[in-house]
C-alpha cells in the first residue's frame, strides 16, 4: 500500500503542479475549466492506451521508441507553453485590465486555451501511463492484494491532487496586475525544464551528443530523487546532474520564447502609443 | 507532415548502425535485485546493456549520473546505450523500487 501511494503520489504530483499552474495563468479566461478538465480526461485515456501500447512503442525505432515518444511529448508540450506566453504577452495587458469586465475574452481574441489544454492532457497522459503501468505491474504480481493497491493508488492521488491545489491557490493568491506576469515566468522556466527532459531523451536515443555528461553535481545539496528536488525538477528543470545539451536546450528554450515575448510585447506597446514600458498601474485607481 | 517523418525515419536509420558492435552487457532484475549489480564495464567506448525484468512487477531502469531513465514491463528486456564513459562507478536503480540498486564500474 504505502510503496503504491508514495509511486502515485510521484506521478500525480508532477502532473498536478502543471495543471495548477496552468489554471493560474488562464485564470478569468471563460471556459477554462472545461479546457482543462478536456484535457485531463484526454490524458488520462492517452495515459491507457500508451500503457497498452507500451511494448509496441518500446519495441519501435530500434528500441529507442520508448526515447523518441517520451521526447515528442516534451516538446509538443514546450511549444503550447511557448505559444501560450508570446499570445499572453501581446495580449496579458488589457487580460489583466479588463479581468473582472464580462464580455472581455470576445474582445481580446481568442485566447489559445487549446494551447493549455494540450499541455495537460500531454502532461497526464506522460505521467499517468507510468501509473498505469506501475500498477498493473503490482496487480500481476499480487503484491498486497486488490484494496491495498486501491487505497495506496487512492492516497497518492489524493495528496498530488492537494500539492496542486496548493500551488493554484499560492499562485491566485498574488493580486491580478501581477499574476500573469509570475504565471508568465513560471510558465516560461517551466518550459525551459522540460525542454531539457526532452533533450535527455535525445540523447538517450544517440540523436544528441552529451556535450559533457555531468556539468557539476548538486546532489549533496539537493538530490533529485527527494521531494523539494522533484518539485523542483517539475517546476524549472532542476537536474543535480546536468549534461551539457540540457544546459544547451534549457537556456535556448529561455531566450527564444523569452525573446519572442519581449519582440510582441514591445509591438503591442508601440501600438497603444505606449513605447516605453510603464509602471504597473491598478486598473482600480 | 510526410517530409517530417522520413526525416526522423532518416535519422533513425542514420544513428541505428553507428550502434552496431558495441560491447554488450546484461543485466537481470530479478527479486528485486540487479544481477550483477556490480557490473564491470570497458572505459572510453560505447557500451550496449541489455536490462531484463525477470519480474511480475513493472520497473524503471534510472540513473541520474549517466542520464538515463527507461520503463521495463514484466518479461521485457530494454536496450540501453550508455557512453563512452569515464572510468569510476555510476550507480542506477529502479525508480519503482527505490531500494533496488546497483553500479557501473567503467574501468
Amino acid at each position: 500500500m504505502l510503496p503504491t501511494a508514495i509511486i502515485v503520489f510521484r506521478e500525480v504530483l508532477e502532473a498536478a503542479l502543471i495543471v495548477g499552474i496552468v489554471m493560474a495563468a488562464s485564470r478569468g479566461a471563460l471556459g477554462r475549466g472545461l479546457w482543462v478538465s478536456g484535457g485531463i480526461a484526454a490524458g488520462v485515456l492517452g495515459a491507457c492506451m500508451v500503457a497498452l501500447f507500451a511494448a509496441t512503442i518500446a519495441a519501435a525505432a530500434e528500441g529507442m521508441g520508448q526515447e523518441l515518444f517520451d521526447a515528442a511529448i516534451l516538446f509538443a508540450a514546450v511549444c503550447m507553453l511557448g505559444w501560450h506566453n508570446i499570445w499572453m504577452s501581446s495580449h496579458g495587458r488589457e487580460l489583466a485590465a479588463n479581468a473582472m469586465k464580462l464580455g472581455n475574452e470576445v474582445r481580446s481574441g481568442a485566447r489559445p486555451l487549446w494551447a493549455l489544454a494540450f499541455v495537460v492532457a500531454l502532461a497526464v497522459l506522460r505521467e499517468g501511463s507510468e501509473i498505469v503501468l506501475f500498477l498493473y505491474g503490482i496487480a500481476l504480481g499480487g503484491n498486497g492484494g486488490p484494496v491495498a493497491m486501491a487505497i495506496g493508488g487512492v492516497i497518492g492521488l489524493a495528496l498530488g491532487v492537494a500539492a496542486g491545489t496548493t500551488i493554484y491557490w499560492g499562485l491566485v493568491a498574488i493580486p491580478m496586475r501581477l499574476l500573469f506576469t509570475v504565471t508568465s515566468w513560471l510558465v516560461l522556466l517551466l518550459a525551459a525544464g522540460l525542454a531539457s527532459q526532452g533533450a535527455a531523451f535525445l540523447m538517450q536515443a544517440n540523436l544528441l551528443p552529451p556535450l559533457g555528461s555531468n556539468l557539476w553535481d548538486t546532489s549533496w545539496l539537493l538530490s533529485d530523487q527527494g521531494l523539494a528536488g522533484r518539485v523542483l525538477h517539475t517546476l524549472v528543470g532542476y537536474t543535480a546532474q546536468p549534461a551539457g545539451i540540457q544546459l544547451v536546450f534549457y537556456v535556448v528554450t529561455l531566450l527564444v520564447i523569452g525573446g519572442l515575448m519581449r519582440l510582441v510585447g514591445h509591438g503591442e506597446r508601440v501600438r497603444a502609443g505606449h513605447p516605453r514600458p510603464r509602471p504597473a498601474v491598478n486598473p482600480a485607481e | 507532415m510526410r517530409p517530417l517523418a522520413l526525416a526522423v525515419l532518416f535519422a533513425i536509420g542514420f544513428v541505428a548502425p553507428a550502434f552496431a558492435d558495441e560491447p554488450t552487457v546484461n543485466i537481470d532484475l530479478k527479486d528485486h535485485q540487479f544481477v550483477p549489480s556490480e557490473v564491470p564495464v570497458p572505459a572510453g567506448v560505447k557500451v550496449k546493456l541489455l536490462v531484463k525484468n525477470d519480474q511480475t512487477m513493472t520497473a524503471e531502469f534510472e540513473s541520474n549520473s549517466l542520464h538515463r531513465e527507461k520503463i521495463v514491463e514484466p518479461g521485457n528486456t530494454i536496450t540501453v546505450y550508455v557512453g563512452p564513459l569515464d572510468p569510476g562507478s555510476y550507480e542506477f536503480f529502479d525508480d519503482f523500487h527505490n531500494a533496488t540498486r546497483g553500479h557501473l564500474i567503467a574501468k
